[in-house]
């Protein structure tokens, strides 16, 4: 709560700076309807317009600025504008009982969530088998960890069109398949590398503890290594499960996918309808604010019933 | 089927060969843990030969190692000129760009203890984000050519450096800060003294994430729109097109530029903070 106030501050800053930002931005093509509207603007057609700085179109034709506030078809829309435009796409048709209708967010949102979780699931999965290969193997670790290293610096975007491709031709028809491998892709990684520093934290005094126990490698596994790497796999699937909605978002883009949150972005930039991609943009920004915040809170509570947390 | 055989033939010598290198008494040294993965690679390429040619599997779906190889050798002037305009344009522009401009944010903000703590906690959720999506929105503000590819790189890379250039900058301790003190040093020199290169490990921990993000906002952008070339609309038109091999051709392109390129971070990386622990031989 130390920090509510600072937080509250940049968020109104950034508010402030996006709002005046927006008549700069949309002023030209304000003046352009506007003149199409039977106006008269200071430089009178729009090719002396192109001429003239977006500053001094502003001071000239004072008139206009309240225009670019209200646009239909914004370069940059007011907050205000993309908050009511994720309102009408998602509480209000909530409350007339069509949250699952094409054209709501919560629909293309659900899409986006089951490929996401199923990307996170499989990529975790991974994630944590070849933690544990890397650490009791040492073939594994010298072979796999640094292909691990190079597949990271792939840009994965280059490999999303392919995998779909390659997953269509396969007989696939499903399209949450392919997102979620590309999710997963991006999503293991943390784990991987999180996972192997968890199960190698335990200290030598402990490990030979266990040895005067007699416990088998198994028991040594079960009882203090895997206990020893939560913290560290918490602190890694939240940043696994960010990675995961990127992936599946990066998947939705390039590909002509019709439902998912990317897909509302690619639509919008198609029928040049600014508003809907932003609305899209801001759903997964809450999407993955909220994802993010239940792991939090799951990795919280876990710690606290294992004790690890004062 | 003898392709088939041929491969998992060798998969298994390969393995073998790796488990004895591994554990043998050359394990730890330095000729094996690079011999090792690169065995491993090429294993991964014979494999992949192997089952394509032995279950006859369409070019169209996935072409062999070989073919692609033939491909990259057969256009390496495309794929240099697409490399040059998405990665050395677009992505080393906005790399640069992005970088320096979250550096001198992040001293300044810095300079307010209360600024600090409110942006690094949108600064960390924003580092989280999917920013990609507003590739659209840039490419229809900044037009098709690389610039708005670069501007779509600088906003990604920016929060995930700011975020870690504001941690390391707290990172020295009263004591150093005490010490500059006592020297009289001011503002500017406990800055480039001090604090800056006590904050290196973070600010490359930041470089490093944001290479990879580099090329992914580059090449994303150019699915939006692009002029006739770079890799992102080769791609994209190479899959409509069915010109799988060209596809993986550019992928590898991409492949051997995100690694390369994180790789020449590590390496100024290691030039500058060789003083940190997890530098030190």
């Amino acid at each position: 709560m130390r920090n509510a106030l600072p937080v509250l501050t940049v968020l109104i800053a950034i508010l402030a700076i996006w709002y005046v930002a927006v008549a700069p931005m949309n002023i030209r093509v304000a003046l352009d309807q506007a003149q199409r509207g039977g106006a008269v603007l200071q430089p009178e057609t729009a090719l002396e317009r192109q001429e003239v700085s977006v500053w001094s179109l502003m001071l000239r034709n004072p008139a206009q600025i309240t225009q670019t506030y209200a646009m239909e078809r914004p370069r940059l829309p007011t907050p205000v504008q993309v908050a009511t435009e994720l309102w009408s796409t998602t509480g209000e048709m909530a409350l007339n009982g069509r949250a699952m209708s094409k054209r709501s967010l919560i629909y293309h949102g659900w899409i986006t969530l089951q490929s996401t979780l199923w990307g996170f699931a499989l990529g975790t999965a991974l994630g944590i088998l070849g933690a544990v290969a890397i650490v009791y193997s040492r073939v594994v670790n010298m072979s796999l960890m640094p292909w691990a290293i190079i597949s990271q610096t792939v840009p994965i975007v280059a490999l999303a069109p392919m995998i779909i491709v390659v997953s269509s031709q396969l007989g696939i028809q499903d399209r949450s398949v392919p997102k979620a491998i590309i999710s997963a892709y991006l999503c293991y990684f943390p784990v991987l590398v999180g996972m192997v520093k968890g199960l190698r934290s335990p200290a030598h005094a402990q490990l030979d503890l266990l040895k005067t126990y007699n416990a088998s490698g198994f028991q040594a596994f079960l009882k203090l290594r895997l206990p020893a790497s939560v913290p560290y796999l918490f602190t890694s699937l939240k940043v696994g499960i960010a990675a995961a909605l990127v992936g599946t978002i990066v998947g939705e883009l390039p590909t002509g996918a019709i439902s998912g949150l990317g897909a509302r972005i690619l639509i919008g930039d198609q029928f040049g309808t600014p508003l809907a991609i932003w609305a899209a943009l801001v759903a997964a920004a809450v999407l993955a604010g909220v994802l993010v915040t239940l792991l939090d809170l799951a990795q919280r509570i876990t710690l606290r019933r294992m004790g690890m947390q004062s | 089927m003898t392709w088939l055989v041929i491969a998992l033939v060798f998969w298994l010598g390969a393995w073998a060969f790796n488990a004895w290198l591994a554990n043998s008494r050359w394990g730890g040294q330095r000729g094996a843990r690079i011999a090792v993965p690169i065995i491993f690679g090429i294993t991964l390429l014979v494999l992949w030969e192997g089952l394509v040619r032995g279950l006859g599997v369409s070019p169209v779906i996935l072409p062999a190692p070989s073919i692609v190889a033939q491909t990259f050798a057969a256009s390496t002037d495309l794929l240099w000129e697409d490399f040059r305009q998405t990665v050395l344009k677009g992505a080393l522009t906005g790399f640069a760009i992005g970088s320096a401009a979250a550096i001198v944010t992040a001293i300044l903000i810095d300079r307010s203890a209360f600024l600090t703590r409110g942006l690094l906690p949108v600064g960390n959720f924003v580092a989280a984000l999917p920013i990609v999506g507003i590739a659209p929105i840039l490419v229809s503000w900044f037009g098709f050519d690389w610039q708005s590819k670069a501007a779509v790189v600088v906003v990604m890379v920016f929060f995930p450096i700011l975020v870690n250039t504001v941690q390391g900058l707290r990172e020295t301790d009263a004591m150093q800060r005490d010490l500059m003190r006592t020297y009289a040093a001011g503002y500017m020199q406990t800055l480039l003294k001090l604090r800056l290169p006590a904050a290196m490990p973070f600010v490359f921990n930041g470089l490093k994430i944001a290479t990879t993000l580099a090329l992914i906002g580059a090449i994303v952008a150019e699915y939006f729109g692009s002029p006739t070339r770079g890799m992102g609309f080769r791609i994209s038109t190479g899959v409509g097109s069915l010109s799988i091999d060209l596809v993986w051709a550019e992928i590898f392109v991409a492949a051997i530029a995100g690694t390369a390129f994180y790789g020449i971070v590590v390496w100024i990386e290691r030039a500058v903070t060789f003083w940190h622990p997890s530098q030190r031989r």
